[in-house]
């Protein structure tokens, strides 16, 4: 099901995006985005596999980007021994997370593949015009639709399905993140993740064993049986934990695809140094717990000072520890008392 | 029909919000077609036709004070089978894979057909043809001395379930058609291997999606589309539509799925079916 396609010729990265100061990026859009140039041969999106993510910009120039995302239908785990139907963008959920900077001109390829029974299509957040893309991308099964666009406005954004109905499309599965980095790209950091938070409506009840089918109601009801990071239960914990090393900075790009609930997204044991409010550019300091609503996203970063196990949930609490909105990052390297002591 | 612009419904408003502006040239080009369409060769498929009972309908984009008259009809009791089309295009070659113009059909028309006149490896003669384009499933109707069914009457016979004529308010109807249609690779089951519904019709869910005459329709007048655009007709939508017909997620399925297509699009899970007037019924 997983497929790692890396055909991206890397944008170079630059010491100038360390030197980067963060308020620098925290204008607003201004006004003459719409005139960056873009220079130079077009480039092809990598495909990576979420948590992980293309790698940064740095401080290449506006160019042409082109982004193949294919909508299939396919069984998969959502827990241990529990299969659903997802519908997704290039097999995973979240889909493939796409990474620009403004100014970018982004030629999206959306593709049905020819087996799935549904007409998709996209809409991306991050897009300046009528359904953010959804008219131009409806897209039958075996078919293709090409879509252009300006990135204008800096900022991590949520794309999702938009084919009727959208509630049923989104609650299988279809959505992922774009990001627009400013001119000059993000500051560097020593770690990157991709985390996003979803609700899945199955007949079965939590844990039920076997393909669970949507449930309709649950979902009118907002009664989710599953609320995940990742499209699944566990997507993050065991082997698949996230990892980082005492002393460094790490930066979740976290979204919420809902389709339902607002989340409120905390790390057990960690305080967000930095976070990009609604994953726009204004940066709030010394938080707790984030709200991420549901079509919306943020950038969480922290340093991690202290070795252990950090548990990543969505802080209405049932959700993680019942539901399954529950994930780990893992911190190796020395202990530090003077931080963390336990004294008996 | 032309109302269905001003009705968004609430759930569907994402997408139809943002209705294709392509559809208008997909009319243009069907009037193209009716030339060539005219002169078929005559073909005369075994296939039962049911009558259906006419009546006033609401559309699934409707509101009450739009009810649609669908007058009484014939209706193929089953889509029309891979041995059907395989005569058709045996007694009308310019059907073939080889031959069609690209204009009627696009680069999958029968794409899994081992030759212009062989079937899929493996294929159920008795199951549904797919892979055929708007203009093909018009002229096999033309040559059958047929017509594809119009989206009202279509959607007025997808009504029923096996009880009763009209079962949009079971809450069961939609949820049970979510299931069928999220399955795949149904197109290569035989026809009619599953229970009739009311009007004794066989699969109108469980094997393919079906191209109806006036399958963009929803889409044609472009001067509707500033309605669509304003915001009281979305208003009056969530007010005026039933809450059963927006969780009907089967029906928004349909549109959505129509409002996908060109008429010269070839797909893996699309058939079609023939109706007929009652009036011309004798042969
Ligand atoms: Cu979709």
């Amino acid at each position: 099901m997983k497929r790692i396609v890396t055909c991206f010729t890397l944008a170079l990265l630059t010491l100038q995006a360390c030197k980067q100061n963060p308020s620098e990026n925290s204008s607003a859009k201004s006004e003459n985005t719409m005139d960056i140039a873009v220079s130079g041969d077009a480039i092809n999106q990598s495909i990576v596999n979420p948590p992980m993510l293309p790698a940064p910009i740095g401080d290449r120039a506006a160019k042409k980007v082109v982004v193949r995302l294919e909508a299939t239908e396919e069984v998969g785990e959502l827990a241990d021994g529990v299969t659903y139907k997802f519908w997704t963008f290039n097999s995973t959920v979240p889909g493939t997370f796409i990474r620009i900077r403004v100014g970018d001109e982004v030629e999206l390829h959306v593709t049905n593949r020819s087996d799935s029974v549904m007409p998709h299509n996209i809409d991306l957040h991050a897009v300046n015009g009528p359904g953010g893309g959804a008219e131009a991308t409806n897209v039958a099964p075996g078919k293709e639709a090409i879509f252009n666009f300006k990135a204008l406005n800096p900022g991590l954004y949520v794309y999702h399905c938009a084919a009727a109905p959208v509630p049923l499309h989104i609650a299988n599965g279809m959505y992922g993140l774009i990001l627009v980095e400013p001119a000059g790209g993000l500051p560097k950091v020593d770690r990157e993740y991709y985390v996003m938070q979803g609700e899945f409506y199955t007949k079965g009840k939590t844990d039920e064993k076997g393909l669970q089918e949507f449930d309709q109601d649950k979902g009118v009801d907002e009664r989710p049986t599953y609320v995940v990071f990742n499209g699944k239960k566990n997507a993050l914990m065991g082997a698949n934990a996230l990892e980082a090393k005492v002393g460094e900075t790490v930066r979740f790009f976290v979204g919420n695809g809902g389709p339902n609930l607002v989340s409120s997204f905390h790390v057990i044991g960690e305080i967000f140094d930095r976070v990009y409010v609604e994953g726009g550019s204004k940066i709030n300091e010394n938080v707790q717990t984030t709200v991420i609503p549901a079509g919306g996203a943020a950038i969480v970063e922290f340093k991690v000072e202290e070795p252990g196990n950090y548990i990543i949930v969505d802080h209405s609490i049932f959700r993680a520890f019942n539901k399954g909105a529950i994930g780990m990052l893992k911190v190796t390297g020395e202990k530090n008392p003077k931080i963390y002591n336990k004294v008996q | 029909m032309y109302k269905i612009f001003k009705i968004l419904m609430y759930a569907g408003g994402f997408f139809f919000l943002m209705a294709s502006c392509e559809k208008a040239n997909t009319l243009t080009s069907a009037k193209v077609s009716s030339d060539t369409l005219d002169k078929e060769v005559a073909i005369t498929p075994d296939v039962k036709m049911v009558l259906i009972n006419g009546g006033e309908y609401q559309p699934f984009y409707g509101t009450d004070s739009s009810l649609v008259e669908v007058k009484d009809f014939l209706l193929d009791e089953r889509p029309v089978t891979n041995a059907e089309f395989l005569d058709f295009v045996k007694k009308n070659p310019k059907w073939k894979r080889s031959k069609i113009k690209a204009l009627f059909a696009d680069d999958t028309y029968l794409q899994d057909w081992q030759d212009d006149e062989t079937l899929p490896k493996n294929a159920d003669p008795e199951a549904a043809v797919t892979f055929v384009s708007w203009f093909a499933a018009k002229a096999y109707a033309k040559a059958a001395g047929k017509r594809l069914p119009t989206l009202d009457e279509w959607e007025y016979v997808a009504m029923a379930d096996e009880e009763s004529a009209n079962a949009r308010d079971k809450p069961t109807y939609s949820a049970h058609l979510i299931n069928l249609y999220n399955e795949k690779d149904r197109q290569k089951n035989k026809v009619k291997s599953s229970a009739p519904n009311y009007w004794g019709v066989y699969n109108m869910f469980d094997l393919v999606w079906e191209w109806t005459d006036d399958f963009n329709s929803i889409m044609t007048t472009s001067d509707s589309r500033t309605a669509e655009f304003d915001d009281k007709g979305l208003f009056c939508a969530s007010a005026a539509t039933s809450t059963t017909d927006v969780l009907n997620y089967a029906s928004f399925m349909r549109y959505a799925f129509r409002s996908s297509l060109k008429a010269s699009y070839t797909v893996g899970n699309l058939g079609f079916r023939c109706a007929k007037d009652t009036t011309n019924s004798t042969k």
